[in-house]
């Protein structure tokens, strides 16, 4: 492939305005995951969740795959692997260190049953890929609503523990002491987490989930530390990068996760650059502590 | 205040104290010291209500020990935190204030104003809008003190507050204890290993060590004689222009007190 035909694989607008009524509820749910993508990444930062937010997301590729080849709902298969995964992890790795050795025996486990269900499934093997990679599938009124309702839930539940959760998450032993149940909390936000990761498969596929729920808030982290712009700023990122993907992936014939990461990558870039200038600006504090 | 009967804590065969009874009242000073594994730590978790006492009784305030007792002000030791932390100085002194709420916190003139006081009290108003994760240890531990203060407790639970700070921060972080002590007349329980830097506030001492303790005066715990019957093995302590110097702990004790405290 030359690179005048990759462009025109990559970039092709032709027909765009009779193409992007089609995808109008692709772009709403891109427009729901990067607000949930946004809200939530914020906590992944915080918790040091990153890995975690990868494995759970090969669970709930492997359930995905099992409800694909049983046919059932693959959002149903989805949310039970990555909960599932989830309710694991907040349970069983408490200490980051148990965790992430958790995750990386679980992890591959996840990934080889998926791969084993789609090698037995015989449908069409667009389904298969887009498991795995995300895609634009038309998504329809059923699965938009299903996806909202999701997300306001889950948007409502955080809401709901946003305050002792930050405290629990910042500063585990004084929100303990003051009577934070921490680890209640920590295994209510896995199960939160784990519903998030299964919804954004659903666009930019189980390999890229973290350009979705990690890549926002670490480059908001970047660039600001009050806890309302990094919000503000990570849901921005994230829904620029969804939203976007979608609308410059609609004419070409390449899946939609490569253009979402690349502007969430090209988000976090900037902001890297632009957070190194801060700091070299204002010089961080000699640390006096011995 | 704080109030221990017939008081014991042990883990399987191993005990740490027992036969504790105790009485710390408002506006004293009361040291915690003994080597590392004596059950200092455990001490204050028990006050915190984290840990159930094996025997005995207590009461903070007149009622049982629990979690997240308004009434108790609780300074860890200092953790850094991670450099990319999304609060600044003003936001952790705000989740002392009402971290444990529901909910997201909805502006709230008041709740600003409150943040604002604790931070010029203990001397934070500078770098109140500075990320915490950029902060040196000295003064994340001022925004702790800050936090602990936010209830206006009446029993304050030190642990190790002054570990890993250089020493004016260690003069600074002591000072304002000192002051909600003795000027605003709560009960301090401050649990550490070193008692030089905190030697001009102690009123009275807890020694913990080999399953035992003592209770009394520093001048009247922190002897020759006292130390070593609790060590079961000859220990000397020396005094030096106000300071006190401990000689011969046994096993691996001599960083315990180790020179760099002693300035």
């Amino acid at each position: 492939m030359d690179f005048q035909s990759f462009m025109e694989a990559a970039f092709n607008f032709d027909n765009y305005s009779e193409l992007l009524p089609l995808v109008r509820n692709s772009i709403w749910a891109g427009a729901v995951l990067g607000l949930l993508g946004g809200l939530i990444g914020t906590f992944v930062m915080m918790r040091d969740l990153a890995f975690a937010v990868h494995g759970i997301a090969e669970l709930s590729f492997a359930g995905a795959a099992f409800a694909l080849l049983i046919g059932a709902n693959v959002v149903l298969g989805s949310l039970v692997g990555s909960v599932l995964a989830a309710l694991v992890l907040g349970v069983m790795g408490i200490r980051a260190r148990d965790r992430n050795s958790i995750i990386g025996v679980v992890m591959p486990f996840g990934l080889g049953l998926g791969i084993l269900f789609l090698a037995l499934y015989e449908g069409r093997a667009a389904n298969k890929f887009g498991l795995l990679t995300g895609q634009i599938v038309s998504v329809d009124n059923v699965q938009l609503n299903l996806l909202a309702g999701c997300a306001v839930v889950v948007m409502a539940a955080l809401a709901l523990i946003w305050r002792p959760l930050t405290f629990a998450s910042a500063d585990p032993d004084l929100a303990e002491a003051r009577g934070v149940p921490v680890r209640a909390l920590s295994i209510l936000f896995m199960v939160l987490l784990g519903v998030s990761v299964a919804l954004s498969i659903q666009v930019v596929g189980a390999l890229l989930v973290l350009a979705l729920l990690i890549t926002p808030a670490a480059a908001a982290l970047k660039v600001t530390s009050t806890p309302l712009f990094v919000v503000l700023l990570s849901i921005a990122f994230a829904c620029v990068s969804v939203v976007g993907g979608i609308l410059l992936a609609l004419g070409g014939r390449i899946p939609i996760s490569p253009y979402v990461t690349t502007i969430s990558f090209a988000i976090y870039l900037g902001c890297r650059i632009l957070g190194n200038r801060r700091s070299s600006a204002r010089p961080a504090r000699v640390r006096t502590a011995a | 205040m704080v109030s221990l009967r017939n008081a014991g804590l042990s883990f399987g065969e191993r005990v740490l104290w027992e036969g504790l009874d105790l009485d710390i009242h408002p506006g004293e000073f009361f040291a915690v010291l003994g080597p590392n594994g004596s059950g200092k730590t455990s001490f204050l978790k028990v006050l915190l209500g984290l840990q159930p006492l094996g025997s005995g009784t207590a009461t903070i305030n007149g009622g049982p020990l629990q979690r997240g007792n308004r009434g108790i002000g609780y300074i860890p030791q200092q953790r850094p935190f991670a450099p990319d932390t999304p609060l600044r100085a003003r936001d952790l002194v705000g989740l002392g204030v009402d971290g444990h709420r529901w909910g997201v916190r909805l502006g709230g003139r008041g709740h600003r104003d409150t943040v604002d006081a604790l931070l010029a009290e203990v001397g934070s108003s500078s770098y109140a809008d500075a990320p915490v994760g950029r902060l040196s240890g000295g003064e994340q531990q001022r925004l702790r003190v800050a936090q602990a203060l936010a209830t206006e407790p009446r029993v304050l639970l030190c642990d190790e507050p002054l570990l890993s700070l250089d020493l004016h921060h260690q003069q600074a972080v002591s000072g304002l204890i000192n002051r909600q002590c003795h000027e605003k007349n709560s009960a301090v329980v401050f649990v550490t290993h070193e008692i030089n830097p905190i030697i001009d506030y102690v009123d009275r001492v807890l020694y913990l060590a080999g399953g035992r303790f003592r209770v009394g005066a520093p001048e009247e715990v922190m002897t020759s004689e006292v130390l070593s019957d609790l060590y079961g093995s000859p220990v000397e302590v020396l005094h030096h222009e106000g300071r006190i110097i401990v000689v011969g702990l046994p096993g691996t004790a001599a960083h315990h007190h180790h020179p760099a405290g002693e300035v």
